[in-house]
């Protein structure tokens, strides 16, 4: 938390304000970055005019729910366990949730780590082993780490169904709607040195918009804004950091390479934002034996991307905040989620459930 | 499915390392990682594989960061 006394930093920011002479809208990708930023209770500290919106960046949230009603019909065929991070298994699809299809019988199991789903598919060579595979640039690498394990050492029960996103084609997807306006983002300081700050060049190249690097504290954060602001009262808008560490353009190499490797990019779907051209990754046809989209076809009837009322399409647009979701708070809650951002530890409702 | 866990190092086995993540003793995969670490060193994990050594502070500030929004190590 701040003092009380004028921090040179917001000083800055209000000055900078002052001087752009207009409302400026700032947004945040990235679920660990949300959480710090109700944290520091920042907001209450910024002019009004001055707004920090919440975007697509829980991957449980984006996770659109075909992609659930997938994994609910692998669940329900015969000698198929289900591996998956916990955030998932709760998230209410049309048919129920992963927990509720454990609940009747069906094999589905939380896991850390896909490796702990390649241990699984090892200890079970008589069930197919399906690791749900969802995340952002950070998270595919992983899986990519244990598909070609599995390739390596021949655990032929293992497979991935790839619901794994990349997050540049969400933000042009955002800039190009229009729907919200976006000023700037603020990006993660511990992804983007393993994502790179490349990832984020078309924001500033095609969008005119500036990307910043930040921390996670409050004065990181507010160096960051201050950052932002500079750039767009300049009117120059570029890929910079503000966070205290090396960030290079390249990020993790090994991490990248991996990821090309196993994967190819495809059209995806996503909750709030629908189909995004080339935002997906899908397994490529060299390791076609571990992809799950090919051993277990998609349900044919079209899914709705929520259910039940739920406007998590809109938070994750910035188009609402969740307290304007007529579920939030009294129908839905941590422990009765109605839609995924509730769900999700990541996820906006979660955070402004806890810190509003 | 937190983003970033820091986790310290407690053994190097090849391409494994024992590491503790907030006392609970784990396996992190270093096949990703592109620095060396020893015993002691702090790591970025993430789903189970190491991505980048950290320093001790910036372990410290994340282990805060995800106590203070009440997310363990294993959420
Ligand atoms: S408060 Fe609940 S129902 Fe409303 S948008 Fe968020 S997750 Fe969906």
């Amino acid at each position: 938390m701040l003092g009380t006394t004028m921090n040179p930093t917001l000083q800055e920011i209000l000055d900078l304000m002052a001087r752009i002479g207009r409302p400026v809208q700032l947004m945040e990708v990235c679920g660990t970055h949300t959480m710090a930023i109700f944290r520091t209770g920042l907001r209450a500290l910024l002019p009004e005019s001055l707004r920090l919106l919440s975007g697509p960046g829980c991957p449980v949230c984006v996770t659109h729910d075909r992609f659930l009603e997938h994994a609910l019909a692998i669940a329900a065929a015969p000698g198929t366990l289900i591996t998956t991070f916990g955030d998932m298994l709760r998230v209410p699809g049309r048919s129920g949730s992963l927990e509720t299809a454990r609940a009747n019988g069906a094999n589905v199991q939380v896991v850390y780590s896909p490796l702990d789903a390649l241990a699984t598919a090892r200890q079970h060579p008589e069930l197919r082993v399906v690791f749900l595979g969802i995340g952002f640039e950070t998270t595919a690498p992983a899986t990519a780490g244990a598909l070609l394990e599995a390739a390596r050492t021949g655990v032929t029960n293992f497979m991935v169904l790839s619901a794994h996103k990349t997050i540049p084609n969400a933000l042009a997807a955002l800039l190009n709607s229009g729907e919200v306006k976006i000023d700037g983002f603020l990006m993660p300081g511990h992804v983007s040195v393993i994502t790179g700050t490349h990832i984020y060049d078309v924001v500033a190249s095609d969008f005119q918009r500036p990307a910043v690097v930040t921390g996670f504290e409050a004065e990181e954060i507010l160096a960051g804004i201050a950052l932002t602001l500079r750039m767009i009262a300049a009117g120059h808008p570029e890929v910079g950091n503000a966070y205290g560490h090396t960030v290079t353009a390249e990020g993790n190499r090994k991490a990248r390479e991996l990821l090309r490797e196993v994967f190819e990019p495809c059209d995806d779907v996503w909750r709030g934002l629908g189909l995004i051209p080339g935002s997906g990754l899908q397994i490529r046809p060299a390791f076609a034996a571990h992809d799950a989209a090919r051993a277990f076809p998609a349900p044919d009837a079209p899914v709705p991307e929520t259910s039940r009322g739920c406007r998590c399409g809109d938070v994750l647009r910035g188009v609402i905040t969740p307290p304007q979701c007529p579920l939030f708070r009294n129908v839905c809650t941590p422990w009765s989620p109605q839609g995924a951002c509730m769900v999700s530890s990541e996820g906006t409702c979660a955070a402004y459930f806890r810190f509003s | 499915m937190c983003l970033a866990i820091p986790a310290r190092v407690l053994e190097v086995n090849g391409n494994d390392a024992v590491i503790t993540v907030q006392g609970v003793q784990r396996t992190a995969n270093l096949m990703l990682l592109e620095d060396t670490v020893q015993p002691g060193d702090y790591i970025l994990l993430h789903a189970g594989f190491a991505l980048r050594k950290w320093t001790a502070a910036e372990a410290q500030e994340q282990e805060q960061l995800l106590a203070e929004v009440g997310l363990g190590p294993r959420d």
